[in-house]
């Protein structure tokens, strides 16, 4: 008789797991860090931990066929003479020409303006044919200043001031030559071709004393017209949503980490700022304790995607969300109809971020002219319009089965947590409960 | 992040006007720093005495038979009260048991600061409410700084104002934010340190004294700290006869130095230098980033 | 129609005292502007160190203001011409499109910040990040420049007469740096570079109009970017 050893099938380790691997021998063999465009990819405590409670008896529903929900908001009303009237509490995120094509940055201008609702500019300034088809357009002020001047200054309907970004608080960009194309260097005063570094700092103020100033100075030069937003990466919300207020602004934007950029490493994306859940209740907090609630409106962006994301942001306290990553993917970002063609790129549809090399197959995050003549702006925009309404759709119906006639009328009381976590950090019981962990203090 | 201001007088025929001028340096600051305000004066020092600045949230019942409870207490004391503050002044060899004796008859009671000269007086409010509360515009002294805080990452309060107070007639105001103030609190926990708040310029504060405590002086505590702190800065920082200004090696926060006859003067902006007197022919400076500016009356009599 | 211009000339400097007037009136009086008109002479008094004064200029207007400012003085000027006698708090004449700033006295730090065109000239020194990110403007500094100066700049021209602080150049992209004086050190990535006859000819011509004289072009050395960050290279990434 032969002895049989038992088996043991070869073991791999949950740290050093097949993609740490081979990151590690991509490190080793390059000699750079992962550049990369999108948001964390790794999972994080997210809306979908909650859940509405909906009506029964002790709550009465609206009639969903006859009864008005109301989904309009209004931003800006702190200082601003113009304030901005939007049909639906879904905007459009801050994404650059440069980081988008041309007829991307149309298809999101003419979505939102069917819609009632934003759109944004980025880094590098603002595109004829981006205020030509957005009726309402939120002009970034950034660090690196590219593409900025009175002009466009005066002809936006609102300014961002940008402080962060959800995928990277705290960090700055780069751009890689490859897409540096003639009418993107034009814009950025740029040579063409060469990588395009964003610094991580304003260059002319740093902290909020400074920042008070320079607002003042963005409503002189714009005759106290426009509202002045501040947009801030979720690293220490609480405090960064109350000296955006103590600074003057008029509108604080919120980029949990799920946010997206076009462009920076996989570090700190993955491993910098906290997920868009966590972030919310400490910045309404912030609000609440200034006595600013709704005075001054809060604008939460970072892995938005559907209605009941819509109505879970505006319940815990936010007046309105932002979308950008779902905004790409209902104009043709990821499709997987160009599944061939991103598996010539080493990747597969719904993985792709190399944004920052141009070579989109969507024709999206692009400045190849080729590439990008695969966008129809039209029926883009016509999509990017479907997929809002769908979205205001989903949130009205949540909102009359809570019985609420305005969106904002939610409440966290209206929620539910399916997770220690999401209870913990969206301060809403676990279901069942009347508890949630870590009461007081953020 | 916040608005500073700091008057070092060498003509003697100013001080009486200290106060009043110092007052509004620091009024003139109220945009960069709406939350809390304060004010340190360093006055006349009468020999063998030794003052102590005291704050209270109910000053009516802490501050009512002060006087007498701590000559019960054995401590015997004048105690001048100017609204939530008293000056408790005491035999400059007694100094050291005003703090035990009031944390048992008087335990609500907060020290702001303590020495020969120095007074402290800080609260809640716009700079103009905090002047004209503490009768500010009537302080005479040799020199002063001033401070109105836009509070960064810990509260509003009143322990939390500038400016701190870690030493013996030493004081600090800061502009800006540290990024290792947690650990660097810790060390000095260990070295015996003592913190009343979460603030990161109270552990500033206290670096100095620690570093004056192994016998340095403030030029030269100041040029360590440059070292050993992490984070952006501008602090303004007086002793018994002393007055420095240190900015980090980045030196983005702002300051504006002038210097004539008769004074050097520190603003976060030049606007809060406009009203002082010859400011049209002072010689007016940014101080460099990692230098570490001072001047000492000792040193110049 | 007569009687009208007349008038205008008549009204032609208009003084904005700000000790009793708003900033406000004065930058919308500013901003009211309609191209063409003659009412084009601006005097401001007591600014004693006020924050934006004359921002968002967009018509040749000539603005002079009496005393010292704050922030952001003539910030985004597109066309105006504004002279401070008196010295500039941060950030004056950032992002200028066009026309012509002059400080009689110091300025602050961010000097020029992200200057697209026109002409900053600065008679006494200028702080730290002079011509931070500048896109096109032209500083001429009769004195000295802190550290950080031209930080990231991308064109235009940054002119000194005494000397540069630490760290000068950093980052560069195409802005042209010419030093006078002595340089305390370079930042990563900027060099000294020939000094070739286009050069001294662009020199001479921005030392004239930044009313210079005495000094010759020659004078000065040239710094420039060595382009070695333009592409992204491992063995370079000290400097980042």
């Amino acid at each position: 008789m032969t002895y049989h050893n038992p088996f043991t099938p070869p073991r791999k380790s949950a740290t050093f797991d097949d993609f740490t691997l081979a990151e590690i021998r991509r490190a080793a063999a390059t000699g750079i860090y992962d550049i990369r465009g999108a948001g964390t990819k790794r999972k994080v405590p997210h809306f979908d931990d909650l859940l509405f409670l909906g009506a029964s008896i002790s709550r009465y529903p609206l009639e969903g066929y006859r009864e008005k929900c109301d989904t309009s908001v209004v931003l800006g009303t702190r200082y601003a003479k113009k304030p901005i009237h939007l049909k639906i509490p879904i905007t459009i995120a801050g994404m650059s020409f440069g980081a988008l094509s041309g007829p991307a940055k149309e298809a999101l201008g003419r979505g939102a303006t069917i819609s009632g609702t934003s759109t944004t500019t980025g880094d590098g300034g603002m595109t004829d044919e981006e205020r030509g088809h957005s009726e309402t357009l939120v002009y970034q002020y950034l660090p690196s200043r590219y593409g900025m001047n009175p002009k466009d200054l005066r002809r936006a309907d609102a300014i961002e001031v940008v402080v962060g970004q959800g995928a990277k608080p705290g960090g700055g960009g780069m751009l890689l030559g490859q897409k540096i194309s003639d009418r993107v260097a034009n814009m950025r005063n740029l040579p063409k071709g060469i990588d395009q570094r964003s610094a991580c700092r304003h260059p002319d103020w740093t902290g909020p004393d400074d920042l008070e100033i320079k607002i003042m100075e963005l409503r002189e030069i714009t005759d106290w017209e426009k509202p002045i937003y501040v947009k801030v990466g979720g690293a220490r919300p609480y405090y960064d949503t109350a000296l955006a207020v103590k600074a003057g602004a008029d509108v604080v934007v919120l980029d949990g980490m799920q946010g997206g950029t076009a462009a920076t490493q996989d570090v700190f994306i993955e491993n910098v700022g906290m997920p868009t859940l966590a972030c919310i209740r400490p910045a309404v907090q912030a609000l609440q304790d200034l006595g600013m609630h709704r005075k001054v409106q809060l604008i939460v962006s970072g892995g938005i995607r559907s209605g009941a994301d819509t109505a879970k942001a505006l319940a815990l306290g936010a007046d309105a969300v932002a979308i950008g990553t779902a905004a790409l993917v209902a104009i043709g970002d990821n499709d997987p109809k160009w599944e061939d063609e991103y598996r010539k790129l080493g990747t597969t549809a719904g993985a792709y971020d190399d944004w920052h090399e141009g070579k989109d197959p969507a024709g999206i995050t692009t400045q190849d002219p080729e590439l990008m003549q695969r966008v129809d702006p039209v029926a883009a925009g016509r999509r990017l319009a479907n997929y809002l309404k769908v979205m205001t759709l989903e949130a009205q119906t949540i909102a009359r089965a809570c019985g609420k006639n305005h969106l904002h009328n939610l409440e966290p009381e209206d929620l539910c947590a399916l997770t220690m976590e999401a209870a913990a950090m969206a301060q809403v019981p676990l279901a069942g409960t009347s508890w949630y962990p870590g009461k007081g203090g953020f | 992040m916040c608005g500073i201001v700091g008057l070092f007088l060498k003509d003697s025929r100013l001080e009486p006007q200290l106060g009043q001028l110092l007052s509004d340096m620091l009024i003139t600051m109220t945009d960069r720093g709406p939350d809390s305000a304060g004010i340190a004066i360093y006055g006349p020092a009468t020999d063998g005495r030794a003052k102590v600045t005291i704050q209270s949230a109910k000053p009516a019942v802490d501050f009512a038979d002060l006087e007498r409870d701590l000559a019960e207490a054995g401590l015997p004391a004048r105690v001048a009260i100017k609204s939530t503050h008293a000056i408790i002044s005491v035999a400059a060899a007694r100094l050291a048991d005003v703090r035990s004796v009031l944390a048992s008859i008087r335990p609500d009671v907060r020290v702001m600061g303590s020495g020969d000269s120095v007074e402290i007086y800080k609260e809640i409010g716009l700079p103009k409410d905090v002047v004209a509360r503490f009768d500010a515009r009537s302080m005479s002294g040799t020199h002063g700084i001033g401070h109105t805080r836009m509070a960064t990452e810990s509260a509003v309060t009143t322990l939390g104002a500038h400016p701190f107070s870690t030493g013996s007639d030493q004081c600090l105001v800061h502009n800006g934010s540290l990024s290792n103030h947690n650990n660097l609190r810790r060390e000095l926990i260990r070295e015996g340190m003592a913190f009343e708040t979460q603030n990161d310029s109270e552990v500033a504060a206290a670096y100095l004294t620690a570093e004056m405590a192994k016998g340095k002086n403030l030029g030269e505590a100041l040029t360590t700290a440059l070292d050993d702190l992490d984070g952006f800065f501008t602090f303004v920082v007086g002793t018994k006869s002393g007055f420095g200004v240190v900015r980090d090696p980045i030196a983005c926060k702002p300051a504006v130095m002038a210097e004539t006859d008769q004074y050097v003067a520190f603003g976060s902006e030049y606007r809060a230098l406009v009203n002082l007197p010859g400011i049209e022919d002072a010689r007016v400076w940014e101080p460099e980033p990692a230098t570490v500016y001072f001047w000492d009356h000792e040193k110049a009599a | 129609m007569d009687a009208s211009v007349k008038r205008e000339s008549l009204e032609a400097m208009r003084v904005f005292d700000l000790a009793s007037t708003p900033l406000r009136e004065l930058n919308s009086a500013l901003h009211a502007i309609a191209p063409g008109t003659n009412d084009t002479n601006f005097e401001v008094v007591n600014p004693r160190g006020s924050h934006a004064v004359a921002v968002g200029i967009d018509q040749p207007v000539t603005v002079n203001v009496r005393g010292s400012v704050g922030y952001y003085c003539a910030g985004m000027n597109d066309g105006g011409t504004v002279t401070v006698h008196g010295s500039a708090g941060p950030g004056v004449a950032e992002n200028m499109m066009s026309g012509t700033v002059v400080i009689e006295g110091d300025a602050s730090q961010y000097a020029g910040a992200t200057g697209r065109g026109g002409l900053l000239v600065i008679k006494g020194n200028a702080a730290s990040r002079c011509g931070i990110s500048m896109k096109g403007i032209d500083i001429v500094v009769h004195g000295s420049i802190g550290h950080m100066s031209a930080f990231m700049g991308q064109s235009g021209h940054l002119v000194v007469l005494g000397d540069a602080g630490d760290a000068l150049g950093d980052s560069l992209y195409e802005a042209k740096l010419f030093v006078r004086g002595s340089v305390k050190s370079l930042g990563a990535d900027c060099i000294e570079k020939e000094m070739r006859p286009e050069h001294l000819k662009k020199l001479a011509e921005l030392l004239d109009r930044a009313g210079v004289k005495n000094v010759r072009p020659e004078e000065f050395k040239r710094y420039g970017s060595a382009r070695k960050l333009y592409n992204f290279n491992i063995d370079n990434a000290d400097a980042y």
